[in-house]
């Protein structure tokens, strides 16, 4: 399946073609071609070290590709949800001083009336206005997840990244927070975020890619979650069943070992 | 005994030095918040060294002081900065090695040629003696400089300390916000080299942090106490100094010791935890490899 039959609305926001990269000698991303448009919502999922955050950094523009190109609609505004883990949350700000953190232009260290009622905006859309003074260690992972998308949401965007945003969160939050994203994309948010969590974003996200270094499938997760698609991507056998009429996987240990002992 | 505290007062010198380690004291204070924050610690010691070998070839080529330790200083800086976000080679190890060398360097020109500029033994470990009018004013033109450049750019310097990773993709220009404050740091460190000295410095720059982080959750709050606890320390350090006759720079350390030690016990402890990552450049994000900017 190709990237153009993928995603409603005109326009692209940002189209990645033929792009590889590398850390080192060794490439992370290799011949990935995609394209982002207005209105996709869309989960990449592959195991650790597959190149997620990696193509994350390529459409944020943080990292070039060494061969191919990404092009990026001119003034598309972008915003970020970085890995919980990657923060050091005894840094000592409040949730509001957080997302304050993202108002544009001013710098000095008093914000303006406007900012501040676009702050409670936010809070309130994300239904964490009762957490503004706290401190952002006080938050449990639902919480900071929705505090990094409210400071996200303060820049307007048009596209929203976000990384792993399922991970270090229980299972009610990892709904409620889905479910919200939903309605942010039915709102004209075009949202990319990536997951190990296959069963998790199978329920919510409507488009999948498949990711092992290149992109191994691109579709509904019907298209997606299947034997030979997980295997190529995780390197592992899993079975998939269905219900509810959405696909499960399941962690087939027994095909894992025996697929590790085989002779090669 | 209150005479004996004013008694000092009646000396030009000592009151030079007062203003000097009080203001001293307070810039370091409010620079350390960033560099602790950072987990640039190590950084902040690495370069006084550094800039002790711009002192020293500064000194043996009759070179203004201030100038050339201040473009060694920076160049230096600019270079840590670089090699600790680059993370190509173990930051640590390079910052050891490029720093102790420069402060060797320094020790070597300084037994070789002599000494024609600051005294050695003040710059090293700070002296009351060595604060001239020059300094007093060189110091006070950095203190304003330093606040200023907190204030027009306390956005940037926040979400650059935070979130190195998202405040770059979210406007703020992450390479000249760290640039800046290196200079400013260069700038602090070479302001404060004859007062404190290359030695105790860092301690300057990082206990009054660590105290202010301990006593609260709030950022800005912790600006204002970082910045008061070191006015407050130089100022009574340089003091005991006085009193002790023992090099300025060891007793404003001691004194923010002390009250490190006072606040740590009086807390229970339980506060320094909110320390326990603050030097963790480990759950940094990693910058990119390639800027695009």
């Amino acid at each position: 399946m190709t990237s153009s039959q993928i995603g409603g609305g005109a326009g692209v926001l940002v189209e990645v073609t033929d792009a590889s990269f590398g850390y080192s000698t060794e490439l992370v991303l290799q011949d990935i071609n995609l394209t982002v448009r207005p209105h996709d919502f869309i989960g990449v999922v592959g195991p650790s070290g597959s190149g997620k955050t990696s193509l994350l950094r390529l459409l944020l523009g943080t990292i070039r590709p060494q061969h191919g190109t990404v092009t990026r609609r001119p003034g598309v505004a972008v915003a970020y949800v970085p890995q919980l883990e990657t923060v050091n949350w005894n840094f000592p700000v409040t949730v509001a001083e957080c997302v304050l953190m993202a108002r544009g232009g001013r710098n000095l260290p008093w914000p303006t009336r406007h900012e501040r009622t676009e702050v409670a905006r936010v809070l309130d859309r994300l239904r964490i206005q009762d957490l503004a003074d706290r401190h952002i260690r006080e938050l449990s992972g639902g919480q900071q997840q929705r505090m990094f998308i409210a400071r996200a949401l303060l820049r307007r965007p048009q596209l929203l990244l976000m990384d792993e945003p399922t991970t270090g969160v229980d299972v009610t939050s990892r709904h409620d927070m889905l479910h919200l994203l939903g309605e942010l994309n039915a709102e004209g948010v075009a949202i990319m975020l990536t997951t190990h969590d296959l069963n998790g974003v199978a329920a919510h996200v409507p488009v999948l890619v498949a990711l092992q270094r290149t992109v191994i499938a691109r579709g509904t997760p019907h298209e997606v979650i299947t034997p030979a698609v997980l295997e190529r991507t995780f390197g592992a056998p899993m079975d998939v069943l269905e219900h509810l009429g959405m696909p499960v996987v399941l962690d087939n240990y027994h095909n894992h070992r025996s697929a590790t002992r085989a002779p090669a | 005994m209150i005479e004996a505290i004013l008694d000092p007062f009646r000396y030009e010198f000592f009151v030079k030095g007062v203003v000097v380690a009080t203001l001293a004291g307070a810039l370091c204070g409010l620079i350390g918040v960033y560099i602790v924050l950072r987990g640039m610690s190590y950084i902040g010691h690495g370069l006084s060294h550094a800039i002790f070998g711009g002192f020293a070839a500064s000194s043996i080529i009759s070179f203004n002081y201030y100038l050339g330790a201040g473009v060694w200083g920076l160049a230096s800086a600019l270079a840590i900065n670089r090699v600790t976000r680059s993370r190509r080679i173990g930051a640590d190890a390079a910052i050891g090695v490029i720093t102790t060398a420069s402060f060797a360097l320094g020790v070597a020109l300084l037994t070789i040629f002599g000494n024609k500029g600051p005294s050695f033994d003040a710059a090293l470990f700070g002296s009351i003696i060595g604060v001239s009018v020059v300094d007093v004013w060189v110091l006070a033109g950095v203190m304003v400089l330093t606040v200023g450049v907190v204030i027009t750019n306390y956005r940037a310097l926040l979400f650059a300390t935070f979130d190195p990773e998202v405040a770059d993709v979210s406007g703020v220009r992450v390479a000249r916000t760290d640039a800046l404050l290196m200079l400013v740091l260069s700038l602090a460190i070479l302001s404060t080299l004859t007062v404190i000295g290359v030695t105790l410095v860092a301690a300057t720059l990082v206990t009054p942090a660590v105290i202010a982080r301990m006593l609260t959750d709030r950022f800005a709050r912790m600006l204002r106490l970082s910045t008061t606890i070191g006015a407050a320390c130089g100022f009574v350090g340089m003091n005991l100094s006085y009193h002790l006759d023992v090099p300025s720079g060891t007793t404003i350390v001691l004194t923010s010791a002390v009250l490190f030690a006072v606040v740590l016990v009086t807390t229970g402890g339980r506060r320094l935890q909110r320390t326990s990552r603050l030097a963790a450049p480990a759950n940094r994000p990693l910058r990119p490899a390639v800027d695009t900017r």
